[in-house]
């Protein structure tokens, strides 16, 4: 067996990443980052500080696993949910929202985000850069992430974005809003990657850079080609590793194959280790892809965009793949034409696990919209819309025992709506993620005058230094 | 398929540009070096910048010829009876019946109070809702097909000055779009010109007809002007050094030089014309712009920020041009100057970002009521072309963040006839307008609610469009 050691980087695992050495080679491991001592010291942490209690009372609870709760509470402890149901009472120490009127979901979970990138999404210099992370550029000062929060969204899949037929390695985060930006990663959350197929990953629809010849590959063809020679090569490597291994374990002389990180990425994906998300559009390369991974030994995990996904809904489904779209864009570009709004209904009915999700700041406070719209667009019951922002993203990120539902035990992401989410008339009122709120409408708007306020007196001191530097240096010209 | 490699930009100056709108969707494929630049902020830029830039690398000359039926061409006596009337001018009527004929509404009331025609054809609608057909006061429908297909694109000529352009001579009456705008609703668009300072000519349009001048209710409808900005949304990026700040300002008052010019010019060529001393060699431009100098075609100024649209309407008051505001995210600012002057505004997209990083989260949902409450006539627009569909959504967006629910459906409907002069003819249910009306089984405003039937200038058309029968062709796959 491979030794397993961890680098004690204090700022790394701050971040709960840790850098794990296996073969000497570097892997990302999100999960069992934590040094001992930083474990004990969180462990010891409710110990003594207060513990959070939270009831909410008298709301409507859209449970999505287990129906609607009328009347309902949902009792929060620390950062998880410790009951739902009809009569709880609140322990004495309880802070108490009387939610009457209202409904409450659980966050909205988005598996399309680039929200809270620093500088591009896309490491666009080569076909397959699946060795660089996105979790290495991510920040906290995305009002976008806020105003995310502000729309019931708490969970998302950051992504590398769609330039390469392999992308780079994509993050899921909680909307942590405030924290330091190395507590918004989703500790324990899958390692993913973004692969993408069609117009970008062939560069149809834009100009490259003056004076660089255009990107290998060109056609559809290519990109087939570029997915099938990388994981080729990765079996070449992981032989050459095992081959290695081999030796050494009798003994014999033996020198270690170079270490190669995008190798090291493509036999991950190949271990079941890190979870495929591909871009798509047209039916044919979604089949070329479920081909391609039954052929060489990789899932896909979930389909993004998959315009087409009703036109192969049940090779879809067949293969355990789910799918995260719009509702209705399309007509944008020319893979986008056959787009219709009914292809959630179908993928739903033909078994899809589907998600709506956003690649848009925008669309991503507004998803409930999206999810609605499915009832119009085939009839899919109140329930099955309200799981398309729920607990089936959660699943397709593999998170379903902690997010996407509203149960005992689970993180408590929770958003109190003024009315039904699934109604275009309704707001949130209120978003918490792990039991912290952080949003709140009644906060933000008393907070408005206040910021209003020290915006003004920033600008008029500012603009006070400004004139006085001038003066001096006019005097002095003088 | 024909691969000519045409290399043709999408001129800059679209709605999603100006709007603070995300390129839809952010995608995130291959963009031009410049994403690399760093700031996160720059990065959106240049989504919307490649976006907008899009290249169409193929021409696909067979798209955008839609087999779905048109007007049937038959002004037939129709009644419907049994349903809810909404005539948005006046009380819903519960078992009301609605009379239509020769293309108009010919009487409507509570059941038994209208006079019935000997022959008609009788539709039961019980349990169903009638309303007026919902008005777009501000989109691209008609005029592009599909957005980085440039052989599909009419939206945006060359250069900054083009009055003489006109939407009406190139709508597309057999593009996909109109169908699938029409069957959620949505009977009359506003098609208008892109780009430039002066962008042209728009042109009010209904969702059916075989030929454009079949379509057009009202052409030209106004002139466009983008009028310029100092800086180009969204607020970022703001130049530091001094030499850059005094470019933009040269370039900004080059703009409105331009601008001045021209219209004086066009002062100078309608005195001329009007002289009739001797012949003067016609100029189509500034015949284009004798209208608006004289105060006859209103002029919509599109602008976001404060400063960009207190210049607009200082411009307008300079050149005394009836004025409509469009875009208008800052309206909230500058109330006295719109209310002094009575400019309406064309206030959308509502789904949409706000420009500043510090701009309340909800900032575009609550413009709407702030312009009801200060008692300025007020339009919605999507500025959106294959999702103009989606206006329902933006006028209800509006009414969860306070605009009372009836205003919102007025804000599509009645209001925005009545700032193009056109509420004899549409906007409500009144005897003697023109019959665009639709039946649904709900509040139109709502996601779920689906619209039954669609009448056009007294014609029941199709319910049919590229999605549904997409959905019905791969409902059926075997």
């Amino acid at each position: 067996m491979s030794k397993t050691y961890v680098i004690p980087s204090v700022a790394r695992n701050l971040g709960g990443w840790g850098t794990r050495y296996e073969h000497g080679r570097t892997t990302r491991a999100p999960a069992p980052s934590l040094t001992l001592g930083m474990t004990l010291l969180l462990l010891a942490l409710p110990a003594f500080a207060q513990e959070r209690v939270i009831l909410i009372k008298n709301a409507t609870i859209l449970t999505i696993t287990n129906g609607r709760i009328e009347n309902g509470s949902v009792l929060i402890r620390g950062s998880k949910i410790a009951a739902v149901g009809k009569d709880i009472a609140a322990p004495a120490n309880a802070q108490v929202i009387d939610a009457t009127g209202k409904f409450v979901s659980p966050g909205i979970v988005d598996t399309h985000s680039h929200t809270a990138v620093e500088g591009s999404v896309n490491e666009i210099s080569l076909p397959n850069t699946g060795m660089v992370r996105i979790a290495d550029v991510l920040t906290a000062d995305d009002i976008s992430a806020y105003r995310q929060l502000a729309g019931g969204t708490t969970t998302a899949l950051v992504l590398h974005g769609s330039a390469n037929s392999i992308g780079g390695q994509s993050q899921i985060v909680k909307w942590k809003w405030g924290h330091p930006i190395a507590e918004w990663p989703v500790q324990g959350a899958p390692r993913t990657i973004k692969f993408a197929l069609g117009e970008n990953p062939k560069s149809a629809n834009f100009r490259p850079p003056e004076g660089t010849p255009r990107q290998y590959p060109a056609t559809r063809m290519g990109v087939e080609e570029v997915i099938r020679q990388s994981f080729t090569d990765a079996r070449d490597y992981m032989a050459a590793w095992d081959e290695y291994d081999a030796k050494k374990k009798r003994n014999e002389t033996a020198i270690p194959p170079r270490r190669d990180l995008l190798m090291e990425t493509m036999a991950d994906i190949l271990r079941g280790n890190i979870d495929v998300h591909s871009h798509c559009y047209r039916s044919d390369e979604i089949l070329m892809l479920l081909n391609l991974g039954d052929e060489l030994g990789f899932k896909v995990r979930e389909l993004q965009h998959v315009l087409e996904g009703y036109k192969v809904a049940r090779e879809i489904a067949a293969h355990g793949t789910g799918g995260g779209t719009f509702i209705d864009w399309w007509g944008f570009k020319a893979e986008a034409y056959d787009a219709t709004p009914y292809n959630v209904a179908l993928m739903v009915k033909n078994g899809v696990l589907t998600s709506v999700n956003s690649d848009s700041d925008e669309l991503a406070r507004h998803l409930n919209h999206d999810a609605a719209k499915s009832m119009k667009y085939g009839g899919l019951t109140e329930d099955e819309a309200l799981r398309l922002n729920t607990i089936n993203p959660a699943t397709q990120l593999r998170l379903e025992k902690r997010i996407g539902s509203i149960e005992a035990g689970k993180d408590a992401d929770l958003v109190i709506w003024t009315g039904h989410p699934l109604s275009v008339y309704s707001r949130v009122d209120t978003t918490m993620i792990e039991g912290e709120i952080l949003f709140d409408r009644a906060k933000d708007l008393q907070q408005r005058d206040a910021l209003k306020r020290e915006k003004d007196e920033r600008l008029k001191k500012e603009a006070d230094e400004a004139k006085k530097d001038k003066g001096g240096k006019e005097k002095k010209d003088a | 398929m024909r691969n000519h490699t045409v290399h043709l930009i999408r001129p800059s100056g679209t709605f999603a540009e100006e709007s603070g709108r995300p390129a839809r969707p952010r995608e995130a494929g291959r963009m031009p070096a410049l994403l690399d630049a760093g700031r996160r902020a720059t990065k959106r830029q240049a989504h919307r910048v490649a976006a907008v830039l899009a290249l169409a690398l193929f021409c696909l000359p067979l798209l955008a010829q839609s087999t779905i039926p048109n007007n049937p061409g038959r002004k037939q006596t129709i009644v419907l009876r049994g349903g809810t009337i909404v005539p948005v001018t006046s009380a819903p009527i519960p078992n009301g019946t609605l009379v239509i004929e020769n293309g108009k509404i010919k009487a409507f009331g509570p059941a038994g109070s209208v006079q019935m025609p000997t022959a008609a054809v009788v539709l039961d609608v019980s349990g169903q809702f009638i309303y007026p057909g919902m008005i777009d006061s501000g989109t691209n429908v008609g005029l592009v097909e599909i957005d980085s297909v440039a052989g599909t694109v009419d939206t945006t000529e060359l250069g900054d000055l083009n009055a003489n352009a006109q939407a009406a001579v190139a709508i597309n009456p057999h593009s996909e779009l109109i169908p699938v705008t029409r069957v959620n609703g949505v009977t009359n668009v506003v098609s208008v010109p892109e780009g430039g300072i002066i962008s042209g000519q728009s042109a009010l349009i209904q969702m059916a007809g075989w030929t454009p001048k079949e379509m057009i209710v009202k052409a030209p409808l106004a002139m466009h002007i983008r009028f310029p900005r100092l800086r180009s949304a969204p607020l970022i990026d703001v130049p530091q050094d001094e030499e850059a700040e005094k470019e933009l300002k040269k370039s900004y008052t080059k703009d409105v030089d331009k601008l001045r010019d021209i219209l004086r010019d066009a002062q100078a060529y309608a005195r001329a014309t009007g002289a009739k001393v001797k012949r003067v060699d016609r100029d189509l431009i500034l015949e284009a712009l004798v209208p608006v100098v004289e105060g006859r075609l209103p002029v919509i100024m599109h602008a976001n920020l404060e400063r960009d649209i207190r210049a607009a309407i200082q411009f307008a008051d300079e050149f005394k041009l009836k004025m409509i505001l469009a875009g208008a995210q800052d309206v909230a600012r500058v109330i006295p100057e719109l209310k002094s002057r009575n400019i309406p505004v064309l206030l959308g997209p509502i789904l949409a970002m706000p420009q500043r990083e510090d701009d309340p989260y909800d900032l575009l949902f609550t413009n709407a009521k702030t312009l009801y409450d200060n008692g300025i006539k007020f339009a919605i627009q999507t500025s959106e072309a294959q999702n103009a569909r989606n206006l329902p959504y933006h006028a209800g967006s509006c009414a969860a963040f306070g605009l009372p629910k009836d205003v919102a459906l007025k804000s599509i409907t009645i209001f925005p006839a009545e700032i193009f002069g056109v509420a004899d003819q549409i906007g409500s249910i009144d005897v003697g307008k023109v019959a665009n009306v639709i039946v649904t089984d709900g509040d139109p405003l709502e996601f779920r609610t689906n619209v039954k039937r669609v009448f056009i200038g007294g014609e029941e058309i199709s319910t049919d469009s590229r999605h549904t029968l997409l959905y019905e062709k791969f409902k059926a796959r075997p």
